[in-house]
């Protein structure tokens, strides 16, 4: 009797609309050292991978409400994190392993991490914008009363009027205004200037001028247009920090992958679970089959195979013994290891990326956005004119009273409104349209970068190529396969893998024991069969242009299977889209020579590299860099991480490594690469949508500042001036999503 | 004129209890997981709220 493994067809997301992972039941470790307990219930929060539609939220919710004593299980589907907690003993690994074996991928996450500053940020302008929106309504409601009544309400009442607009919007500006004036406070006690300095201006005198002509009874007040500007600005920062926080998520998820905890042998020889940045140099650690290890160290028992592909690019498996050293990041595909940990899980060479990545968002926040430019021009011209009308004004014989007016009128009307929306609005309707095409951007200006790449550098592996190695069926017999399939069901090996997915559910060999470097055997149907390499099974080695298997059943002659690496279908046509866009590619990766020049010859691309470290791919984009070239990085290994961080633009197929994943400008999901010329397309779109807004603002000045400066702007006058701009700008980001138009 | 003295008090008021009622949904969490609560409303079994 042979035991049939169920088929991950059911496993993940229901909708297909993100690949199921592998149930790792061994691999995850204990998540048990990240427990918080309290007054009897236990918390978890943990990081979920895969989860996209109403259904996954379902699934898994359902699948820990299940276990015993479970009292609350909410996962958040915007942003993977999910909250259990619980009464009892039920053990922390049973939620992640009931997870997990849904075909979701699970991290716990660190209940200690950073409180995330962007999600506060969000709140308070959240809140800011409600205010502001609050207040502009309904001092719009008496500013329309005094308009519509000029000439005919009395003086009285509209001082009342005015009094009531006063005491809504002077604590209402102090409050939806503070990030503004905080921000300007900031940057001219270091005596520059940003965007924020003429809002809090114009807002700040606005308002003291309104207060004084109400005091003194006159005729106009701005307290409408002070508030209602706050209310615009605050909705083009609100989109901006959402953008900007969805970019935040996925840095916490290279937390939640360092939040892994390790299994420790103590001096008394026991294993004990503890977290990985517990874990000192000089410590044993035990590595169980399918665990990824976190910390670098130094084998000491044990000999078994390790996929070091995400730390290397390199695509088989190697064969690591005694005394040889094991990277972060590597995965052991066989036995059992034991080892001595020789750095700390912050000295290891998965921190050594994260340092990496670092220093890429540091290069990444020196980019100067398009918005800034415009920013430099506009800030010292609004000043010079609003100051220039005071002057003049006073020259021309009114009074202080008149002129502060006027000047007051033409920081209003010049309002940064149209400006502020026109990057914010563009990006979001932008990103709106890639996610539906599949493709995930991290932030706004990310569009920018992306449209301005001029040369490609590919990653081979998972990224040209499908990824994983895919049997070649010619020339062997079906039967043949089938047995083999069996024994290879026993296997956590890629080759075993691919083999299994070749062949689908079936039965499983008996007996099976595996052979760390050589392969497996087992009984299939009461016959002694091998499965791994020449020499294991006694053949001669045949040279291949591929990873191969041998399989011997019985007696009978061994049969060699082949894998190989399948080019994604499109890459061809992506590869002649990208050059009709005036765009140079070139690969650079970590897999072999002849593997690479393969790929490369199938595709025509003459220029190529192979054997590149991580730290090498930094180094090539550099190189590229100090030729003036903006390079658009496309990998989805470990090992590409740092060049992704590091390179103008950058972006990650859906099935890369999460760090990949968060080192990149955007993340496409979907078959093949198309998503690649899509973005392309849709950023250089929606660059030229922004400049575009920018000269609108700038036009909308040339014609509203004469008015103001001329002394014929009234507070109704800037008030449809406003929203007039604000309007044309967001329309015409809007635009994107007529197809066909510019 | 008179009529002022209610009805502008009334309007402030109903304004601010949309204020309120947006502060508290924004305390509460109401808006942390727009994407879920999107599927959560299609749910058969009853699902306690926030």
């Amino acid at each position: 009797m042979s035991d049939v493994l169920t088929d991950l067809a059911d496993a993940g997301c229901p909708q297909g609309l993100a690949p199921a992972e592998a149930p790792a039941k061994t691999g995850l470790g204990d998540p048990a050292p990240f427990v918080t307990r309290h007054k009897g219930l236990s918390r978890l929060e943990l990081s979920v991978r895969g989860a996209k539609c109403g259904a996954c939220l379902s699934k898994i919710e359902k699948a820990v409400q299940a276990l015993p004593g479970v009292t609350e299980a909410r996962l958040n589907l915007s942003n993977g994190q999910m909250r259990v907690a619980w009464e009892g003993d039920l053990a922390p690994a049973r939620v992640t392993a009931a997870i997990s074996d849904l075909g979701y991928g699970v991290a716990p996450l660190d209940p200690e991490r950073d409180e995330d500053e962007a999600k506060r940020e969000e709140r308070r302008l959240l809140t800011a914008m409600g205010v502001a929106g609050f207040a502009a309504a309904n001092i719009m409601l008496l500013s329309v009363s005094v308009w519509a009544g000029a000439g005919e309400m009395g003086e009285s009442t509209r001082r009342i009027m005015h009094m009531i607009s006063g005491a809504i919007a002077i604590p209402v500006v102090l409050f939806a205004g503070r990030t503004f004036f905080a921000s300007a406070w900031r940057v001219l006690s270091r005596g520059r200037a940003n965007m924020d300095v003429p809002i809090s201006l114009a807002v700040l005198l606005a308002l003291g001028v309104s207060i004084w002509e109400t005091a003194l009874g006159g005729e106009h007040a701005y307290f409408d247009a002070c508030v209602m500007l706050l209310f615009f600005l605050l909705i083009g920062r609100f989109l901006d920090a959402r953008l900007r926080r969805r970019a935040h998520a996925a840095a916490s998820d290279l937390a939640a992958l360092q939040a892994r905890s390790v299994t420790r042998i103590n001096a008394s020889g026991q294993a004990e679970s503890v977290r990985a940045r517990e874990v000192m140099p000089g410590d044993m650690i035990l590595l169980s089959p399918g665990e990824r290890a976190v910390v670098d160290m130094d084998v000491v028992e044990g000999t078994s195979e390790l996929d070091e592909s995400l730390v290397s690019g390199e695509s088989t498996p190697i064969l690591a013994g005694p005394g040889a050293r094991v990277y972060a990041g590597a995965v052991v595909l066989g036995n059992a290891i034991r080892g001595r940990a020789v750095a700390m899980a912050a000295d290891s060479l998965m921190a050594d990326i994260g340092r990496m990545l670092e220093a890429g968002e540091q290069r990444r926040s020196s980019y100067r956005k398009i918005a800034e430019k415009a920013v430099s021009i506009y800030v010292p011209a609004v000043h010079t004119i609003a100051l220039l009308t005071f002057i003049g004004w006073l020259l021309a014989g009114v009074g202080v009273r008149e002129a502060i007016f006027i000047a007051c009128s033409t920081l209003i009307i010049t309002c940064p409104c149209a400006l502020a929306l026109a990057a914010p609005v563009t990006q979001v309707v932008a990103s709106g349209r890639l996610f539906r095409a599949g493709v995930f951007l991290k932030s706004g200006d990310a569009l920018e970068r992306l449209a301005g790449a001029d040369h490609v550098v590919f990653d081979k592996t998972g990224t040209l190529t499908l990824g994983e190695p895919q049997l070649v069926e010619e020339g062997v017999a079906p039967e043949t396969l089938a047995a083999a399939a069996q024994l290879a069901r026993a296997s956590r090996h890629p080759l075993s893998r691919a083999l299994v997915a070749a062949e689908g559910a079936g039965p499983v060999a008996r007996n099976v024991t595996e052979h760390a470097g050589l392969g497996l055997e087992g009984e299939v149907d009461g016959i002694t069969a091998r499965l791994g390499s020449a020499e294991w099974v006694g053949a001669d080695a045949v040279a291949s242009d591929g990873p191969t298997l041998w399989f011997a059943l019985g007696e009978a002659a061994p049969v060699q299977l082949r894998f190989r690496d399948h080019i994604q279908e499109d890459a061809g046509e992506v590869l002649a889209g990208l050059k009709r866009r005036g765009m140079d590619f070139e690969i650079v990766s970590g897999d072999t020579a002849s593997a690479v020049a393969r790929t490369a010859e199938a595709l025509g691309i003459s220029q190529w590299t192979a054997e590149v470290s991580p730290k090498g791919k930094v180094a090539r984009l550099e190189a590229l860099r100090a030729e003036g070239r903006k390079v658009l990085m496309i990998g989805d290994g470990l090992n590409d991480a740092g060049a992704l961080s590091l390179a103008h633009a950058s972006m990650a197929p859906g099935g890369a490594m999460d760090v990949s994943q968060s080192a990149s400008d955007a993340v496409y999901s979907g078959k093949g690469l198309s998503a690649i010329l899509t973005t392309l397309d849709t950023s250089r779109r929606a660059r030229a949508i922004m400049l575009q807004n920018f000269g609108l603002a700038a036009l909308y000045n040339m014609i509203a500042v004469p008015i103001a400066v001329a002394g014929f702007a009234s507070p109704l006058v800037a008030a449809i001036a406003m929203s007039a701009s604000s309007l044309v700008v967001t329309l015409n980001a809007l635009r994107q999503n007529v197809p066909g138009s510019a | 004129m008179t009529g002022l003295i209610f009805l502008i008090p009334i309007a402030l008021f109903m304004g601010l209890i949309g204020l309120v009622a947006f502060i508290w949904a924004q305390k509460s969490g109401q808006f942390e997981d727009m994407e879920g609560a999107a599927y959560r409303i299609l749910e058969d079994d009853d699902d306690k709220p926030l």
